[in-house]
């Protein structure tokens, strides 16, 4: 498939995913900030917002523009509305490969995307109905595209993204005013009642971590997402052998993962922000060798010569 | 009828058109006749809902043109255009003709020019024309094949006559919304659909691909063809990705492709992969920074080479513009003559050529009366209708037509026939022309039922372009009679052959069921 057409679909991966992530976390956070005096609001704002990669431009900044930030802005690629703009562009941009349905669901949620009051009564409601349109687009992918090369770039970004995002959630434990619990950092991942169900009874924190680390079943943990990339990868890669070098995308996601699974709990919890910050930079690492590898082309109109 | 059509009649014979579905005093053509009655039985609600969950669909599924940097969906109004079968048959065989003349004109052109040693054409017609291209003199396109794809515009004047009014066998746009407009009003108007047998026009993408796959360069066995687009800011860029999607072909931007040693490549997943047949969606201009325009990023260097060396198929061949340079069109009468041997189906509407004296001193005398348009022009862009332009600008034209007389040609202001649209609460007599599209695959032309009915929006208007306002209609041809089948060739089915199934006869789908209720 085209180089350029398979950018657009990881990215599509990509952006929904974030889209979802960011709503979700952002749901959660809504209810911890809204009790808080205004002076904190404004701190755990900013430090929210740190962690989802983006910075305050001004000190003023409160909920009003946090939401602004993560919800409605359409010009940041951070944002919800940025995201689901960005990934309905690159569907328009790959749109005789992706299934119609699924660019059509692409297309009016872009449409929908200012049907939402934007205080914060209205976010609740846009991130929930930004939950079911990504599930949507999930589903459409997988249901009415071929599991092809281009589902299998779609399906590598979608499980990079989720990795990063996931990291980033348990990164705000740091937030520590706003007092997040892990019981709302479950929630956030929609994780809270496959947790209950696995651990039943008794657990604390550090369970709760273990979970959104390692779980080898739940889909939004890092380690299974990690896998999920790593099997894309794998796919898309049929080249490899029993011995020898793996490509560097394989590589780095298989060194993330094995690093999580194959070190105990205690050990992660110590340096836990330390330890999701490696895997958001093993994330990025392996977004760039896959550029490297797939979608590298010369960008510049090359002159090679001509037999006339 | 309902009152949505109160005083249709009125305004009808007042625009001094030729009415498509009713003739004077308010009786439906028999075409429209189960149109009619379907239509009598809705009322104002029911029309507007169903024209405004069109527009709805359109807009969702991205069925749109781009406007001004703004994506638009196209209006498309709930009355179809429909033509009879014997109406269908003269154009059909009007616009095959014409192509087939048109594709030995190029041809000519681009090698012996024969035409102008026998004197049918001046010398001069051709060589000034701005979209001759000596780049391409004395090449033979790959797969033998210059106008793969035509799309000829046709009127129909106040005596109901159809005139061809220009041909476009560059880069014709418009198919895309034929095909959308069907599917929009099977949902739209169902009840218009079971009365009477509509020729189907969803065997285009099919047909489109045969065509471009046929004339691959010699010795390909499974040629790969691509759609070639400027990118996500031209104004037909959903037509570009719904034909390769339909193909369920690559559309590649100028960047995916590399030429090397007269080969074009793409660059895929997989590395470079050769590319057979491109069908361009990029006016000539733009293709070749090497040939054409340097600064132009839209394009591969070295495609022309290629092509020229039939390493690739370029549809529609480069330089075919040529043939649409309108003062070449008040010639295609006497072209069909040259080349086929025979009388022009669709006649042509009358043409004054700005460069003959007598001609330019007449017009120049009745510029109010007339419509001058430049021959390179499309879209209707610079053209201007003498009736409805102020003072200024026919002094401003005056000025520009002789200072290039070859530049410019006038029509008489044609009143377009028209069809009943909705406008506010009732349907109104609004001009339309008609787009049938043609492909030819060097042994046979063939015309897709129907095509683009574009429809002036505006009451009184005559400009149908979508870039000024315009809409368009679902085009319906009526199949001979009720008995007739509608397929215009059997359907490729499923050939069932003998009952040997690989499933054992006892597992059919009952039991599947009965197994699940079990549970």
């Amino acid at each position: 498939m085209l180089s350029r057409i398979a950018e657009s679909l990881f990215w599509i991966g990509r952006y929904v995913e974030r889209a979802d992530g960011t709503a979700r976390i952002l749901d959660v956070h809504l209810e911890r900030l809204n009790h808080l005096p205004a002076a904190d609001q404004r701190s755990v704002a900013q430090e929210l917002l740190g962690v989802m990669g983006s910075r305050a431009d001004a000190d003023e900044f409160g909920l009003t523009e946090l939401l602004q930030s993560l919800a409605f802005d359409r010009t940041n690629a951070t944002s919800i509305a940025g995201s689901l703009a960005a990934a309905r562009e690159n569907a328009r941009r790959a749109r005789e490969t992706v299934s119609s349905s699924l660019w059509e669901c692409l297309n009016t949620t872009y449409y929908g995307l200012s049907q939402h009051r934007k205080d914060v009564v209205g976010t609740y409601r846009f991130c929930n109905w930004v939950l079911e349109r990504t599930a949507m687009v999930r589903g459409l992918a997988d249901t009415t595209m071929s599991h092809d090369e281009g589902w299998l770039f779609l399906v590598l970004g979608r499980s990079l993204e989720r990795a990063d995002m996931t990291a980033r959630m348990l990164s705000t434990r740091e937030v520590h005013t706003a007092g997040m619990s892990w019981v709302n950092m479950l929630r956030c991942a929609g994780a809270y009642e496959s947790f209950l169900r696995t651990r039943r009874t008794a657990f604390d924190e550090g369970h709760a971590a273990e979970f959104l680390l390692m779980d080898r079943l739940f889909p939004r943990s890092i380690v299974y997402a990690l896998r999920d990339a790593d099997d894309a990868l794998a796919k898309l890669d049929p080249s490899d052998t029993r011995v020898g070098f793996i490509n560097d995308a394989r590589r780095i996601v298989g060194q993330a993962r094995t690093f999580l699974e194959f070190h105990r709990t205690d050990d992660l919890m110590v340096e836990l922000p330390e330890h999701m910050e490696r895997v958001q930079k093993a994330v990025a690492q392996t977004s760039d060798a896959v550029s490297r590898k797939y979608f590298n082309r010369a960008d510049e109109q090359a002159w090679v010569g001509e037999v006339s | 009828m309902s009152d949505l059509f109160e005083d249709y009649s009125v305004a009808a014979e007042r625009t001094g058109a030729y009415d498509e579905m009713f003739a004077p005093r308010q009786t439906a053509r028999p075409s429209y006749g189960h149109l009619a009655q379907a239509l009598a039985g809705l009322d104002l609600t029911d029309v507007t809902s169903r024209a405004d969950s069109m527009a709805r669909t359109f807009l969702d599924k991205g069925v749109t043109f781009d406007y001004a940097g703004e994506e638009r969906p196209f209006p498309l109004d709930l009355v179809p255009r429909i033509i009879s079968a014997g109406d269908w048959d003269v154009l059909e065989r009007g616009v095959a003709q014409r192509v087939r003349a048109l594709e030995a004109f190029l041809n000519d052109v681009y090698s012996k020019m024969a035409v102008v040693a026998d004197g049918v054409v001046p010398r001069r017609l051709i060589t000034t024309s701005k979209h001759f291209h000596r780049q391409v003199h004395g090449f033979e396109p790959a797969g033998g094949v210059r106008v793969h794809i035509s799309g000829i515009d046709i009127v129909r004047d106040a005596a109901g006559t159809f005139r061809v009014l220009e041909d476009n066998v560059r880069v014709p746009s418009g198919v895309s919304y034929v095909l959308e407009n069907r599917r929009a009003m099977a949902k739209g108007l169902p009840e218009a659909f079971s009365q009477q047998p509509i020729r189907p026009v969803e065997e285009y993408p099919r047909r489109l691909l045969s065509t471009l796959r046929k004339t691959a360069p010699a010795g390909v066995d499974e040629p790969t063809v691509v759609v070639l687009t400027p990118g996500v800011y031209n104004s037909a860029y959903f037509e570009h990705t719904l034909l390769a999607g339909l193909m369920g072909v690559e559309l590649v931007e100028g960047r995916d492709l590399i030429c090397r040693g007269n080969r074009v490549y793409m660059r895929t997943t997989a590395g470079e992969q050769r590319v057979d047949v491109i069908y361009k969606r990029i006016d000539d201009d733009f293709l070749d920074p090497l040939q054409f325009r340097s600064d132009s990023m839209l394009g591969c260097p070295g495609l022309v080479n290629a092509a020229r060396a039939g390493g690739v198929t370029i549809a529609n061949a480069v330089g075919n513009g040529v043939a649409d340079d309108k003062l070449v069109y008040s010639y295609v009468p006497d072209l069909i003559r040259y080349y086929l041997g025979e009388e022009p189906i669709v006649a042509n509407v009358d043409t004054y050529r700005l460069e003959e004296d007598d001609a330019r001193e007449e017009v120049l005398d009745r510029l109010d009366e007339l419509v001058v348009k430049p021959v390179d022009g499309s879209g209707g862009k610079g053209l201007v209708i003498g009736p409805s332009a102020t003072r200024e600008e026919l002094d401003t034209l005056r000025k520009r037509v002789l200072a290039d007389p070859r530049g410019w040609i006038a029509q008489p202001v044609l009143q377009l026939s028209t069809v009943p649209t909705l406008s506010g609460d009732r349907f109104g007599p609004r001009h339309v022309d008609l787009r049938p599209f043609a492909l030819n695959d060097g042994d046979d032309v063939w015309v897709l039922p129907g095509g683009l009915t574009r429809v002036a929006l505006k009451e009184g208007s005559l400009i149908v372009n979508s870039s000024q306002g315009g809409g368009s209609k679902d085009t319906w041809v009526l199949a001979q009679s009720p008995d007739v089948p509608v397929e215009a060739e059997p359907r490729h089915s499923i050939s069932i052959r003998e009952r040997t199934s690989v499933w054992p006869v006892e597992s059919n789908w009952r039991d599947r069921q009965a197994e699940q209720q079990q549970q």
